[in-house]
């Protein structure tokens, strides 16, 4: 109990704290260390749930289960290494003059808030409390989205804005529909509030409301994850922020969105009796997949390239919840994590990349291994972990994907394999002229300091999914598979 | 109550005429006092105490913070007496009455709490202006309140604080929004943002 309610105040105190440190080099360095006590309370709830199992807090505020345990960590992990990329990349951003070490302030503070508001998300029992968060993860990225202040990053930050606080108030009608629905059969009316309520009074819940309020919270919550056609901030706001709210917003956040519809799809598992939640999941994950795919091969700028290429693999991790065997939900759920890494992995190389050659256009990058081969290497090996290449992690969940398709929907099987090779491609023949070659571009003058340290580690980490799953995972993954599917 | 809801109803639909940004904000202010009285009548008749809570949150926050935060920013940006082009007034006034009529048939309780939601995501789609669409958004979630307090009496209060909190820290974000927009392209018009494209090899 005592680790889950540190989990929550390590970020929030620093909220204040990080926005009253003036001094630049100071702060990033406390931010890394608040962000890796963080992930020791994260691994402390760990341990507390191995031994102890789903734990619920006395006022019924706060729930962990296997789902959302391994996404805590996950959480916490890529906080604590991106803080420690943030260091190095925001120095270097101060002496480019590109930011102020006033906006620095802002920054850390809005840091902190956002792993916050994140870990209440996972850790709320309360489904309106999940709502506030979520947005509130929304309002703490807006300032950072448009740290550069830019015009095209104002503009990148107020899509974002507009499109994700309209998609989430749809989500916010739909909770209220789910809390008007279950009223009545909770003893008291309050609790109808509570997720574990919900959830073991779900089969007295009227499905004719709970299928209005599931559409509600589909779009609202799908605006988050990116689904198409509610996509159209995400490349935007990813490619415009700095590179480690990038990797933040891309490896993080979006996982966030699909962790809470989720939610409702365990509920409405019990509720409904139709296949409207796994068609639409399906629909919507499918469209997404196959638009990013092709969707990879137009771009011209680095950073919108790994946009869409997180497009894409939400998409299919949608899909995979909406195939729902037990099977392809292990493979989503395994899947959520990996992609994560690899995708933080990308955006930080991908933020080394920007600073070391100035530019986000791919056509002026050119001969990276020559340039700077720690930051090539970086680039080519994240890249290859991204598009599912085995031995790493997300080859295998692409795979058993694959396989749980095969047994129901041979047809989508195969459109999936053809998306996923249309993707490799997408990724490759912009990448292999990224990295092979003469460099074009003569270095930065300023000589940037690559921090490519949080790459390599979470490379490793892939990699070593990929080969093997420790069995805590395994436990983890399989009882939150058996909860979901 | 009925009076008080067609009330509502009725502001939503001014507010998609309205074409001075002045008057916006005014109408919404009104919307804001009619939602405030619908939460206190609905508190006296079912005795449930958090929703004279509700009823002065909505007062404060909906009648008085945002308007008076609306009206000081257009104050500095100097444009008080600036229109907004309604693309479409006829065809989108037609849109919000089929919006309505497809409230009522989904559901009875709902139907004007939804209705207000959904013009107000209307309002949005049909105006350019910046201010206009946090209006049209600051309506859609006052369609999203009157839906809490008619169908479940109010959300709990830990959920009610919360959300109040979020709206505020948007009308807040928006506010510094408005600055930052106007410097990068000259006008509060966001058709102009468009920068950012796809771009066709």
């Amino acid at each position: 109990m005592i680790a889950l309610y540190l989990t929550l105040a390590i970020p929030l105190i620093s909220i204040p704290i990080m926005a009253m440190i003036g001094h630049y080099r100071l702060a990033g360095k406390i931010n890394f260390a608040i962000t890796s006590a963080g992930f020791i309370a994260a691994v402390f709830l760990l341990k507390t749930f191995l031994t102890h199992g789903n734990l619920l807090s006395p006022t019924s505020q706060y729930y962990l289960d296997a789902f959302n345990i391994s996404l805590i960590l996950l959480t916490t992990f890529i906080g604590m290494t991106t803080a420690w990329f943030s260091v190095t990349y925001m120095e270097h951003s101060i002496k480019l003059g590109r930011l102020s070490p006033g906006n620095l302030r802002l920054y850390y503070s809005m840091y902190q808030a956002f792993m916050f508001s994140m870990l209440l998300a996972l850790l709320a029992n309360n489904i309106g409390i999940l709502w506030v968060s979520l947005e509130a993860a929304t309002l703490t990225t807006v300032p950072l989205v448009s740290l550069y202040r830019s015009p095209e990053s104002v503009e990148a930050a107020w899509k974002y804005f507009i499109l994700c606080i309209v998609g989430i108030a749809l989500a916010l009608f739909g909770t209220v529909l789910l809390y008007f629905s279950a009223q009545k059969i909770t003893g008291n009316p309050s609790d109808a509030i509570l997720w574990t309520m919900l959830y073991s009074h779900a089969n007295l819940i009227d499905p004719a409301i709970f299928s209005i309020a599931f559409i509600f919270l589909l779009v609202g919550y799908g605006t988050k994850i990116g689904l198409v056609p509610l996509h159209n901030w995400l490349p935007d706001a990813h490619s415009e922020s700095p590179a480690p709210m990038s990797a933040l917003l891309s490896g993080l956040l979006l996982n966030m969105g699909l962790y809470a519809l989720i939610r409702f799809k365990i509920i409405g598992n019990l509720v409904l009796n139709n296949h409207l939640i796994s068609y639409t999941l399906m629909g919507f994950g499918l469209l997404s997949f196959l638009f990013a795919a092709v969707m990879l091969h137009r771009q011209r700028n680095i950073k919108r390239l790994y946009s869409y290429s997180s497009i894409e693999h939400m998409g299919l991790m949608t899909f995979a919840f909406g195939v729902g065997t037990s099977l392809a939900t292990f493979a989503a759920l395994f899947y959520m994590l990996v992609h994560s890494l690899a995708k933080s992995a990308v955006f930080i190389s991908v933020g080394n990349v920007i600073q070391l050659t100035s530019t986000q256009s791919m056509e002026k990058i050119r001969g990276l291994l020559k340039l700077k081969p720690e930051v090539g290497w970086g680039l080519l090996l994240a890249t290859i972990a991204i598009a599912g290449i085995p031995p790493f992690a997300i080859f295998n969940s692409e795979f058993m994907i694959i396989m749980a398709t095969v047994h129901n929907y041979l047809w989508l099987a195969l459109i999936i394999v053809i998306g996923i090779v249309v993707a490799l491609a997408g990724l490759f023949r912009h990448l292999q002229l990224m990295v092979y070659g003469e460099p074009t571009s003569t270095p930065d003058t300023y000589q940037a300091e690559c921090n490519m340290w949080p790459v390599f580690c979470h490379i490793a980490i892939i990699l070593i999914l990929g080969l093997y799953t420790p069995s805590f995972l395994v436990t983890c993954l399989t009882e939150a598979a058996k909860l979901i599917s | 109550m009925a009076i008080l809801s067609a009330l509502i109803l009725f502001t939503s639909f001014l507010l998609l005429y309205q074409k001075r940004i002045t008057n916006l904000i005014i109408t919404f202010a009104w919307q804001g006092v009619f939602l405030a009285l619908v939460t206190l009548v609905e508190a006296i008749t079912t005795q449930h105490n958090e929703l004279y809570v509700s009823a002065g949150l909505t007062l404060i926050l909906k009648v008085l913070f945002i308007p008076w935060l609306m009206r000081i920013l257009i104050n500095k940006l100097a444009i008080q007496n600036e229109t907004d082009t309604v693309s479409y007034p006829f065809v989108s006034l037609l849109g919000g009455i089929v919006l309505v009529l497809f409230c009522y048939y989904l559901s009875n309780i709902l139907a004007v709490a939804m209705g207000v939601m959904l013009l107000g995501m209307l309002l949005m789609i049909t105006r350019r202006k910046a201010v206009s669409h946090v209006v049209g958004f600051m309506a859609m979630e006052n369609g999203i309140f009157f839906a809490a307090v008619v169908a479940t009496h109010g959300m709990p209060m830990i959920v009610e604080f919360g959300v109040a909190f979020d709206v505020l820290v948007a009308a807040i974000i928006f506010g510094l929004f408005f600055f930052d927009i106007r410097d990068s392209i000259d006008s509060l018009d966001v058709d102009r943002l468009n920068r950012l494209r796809e771009d066709i090899e």
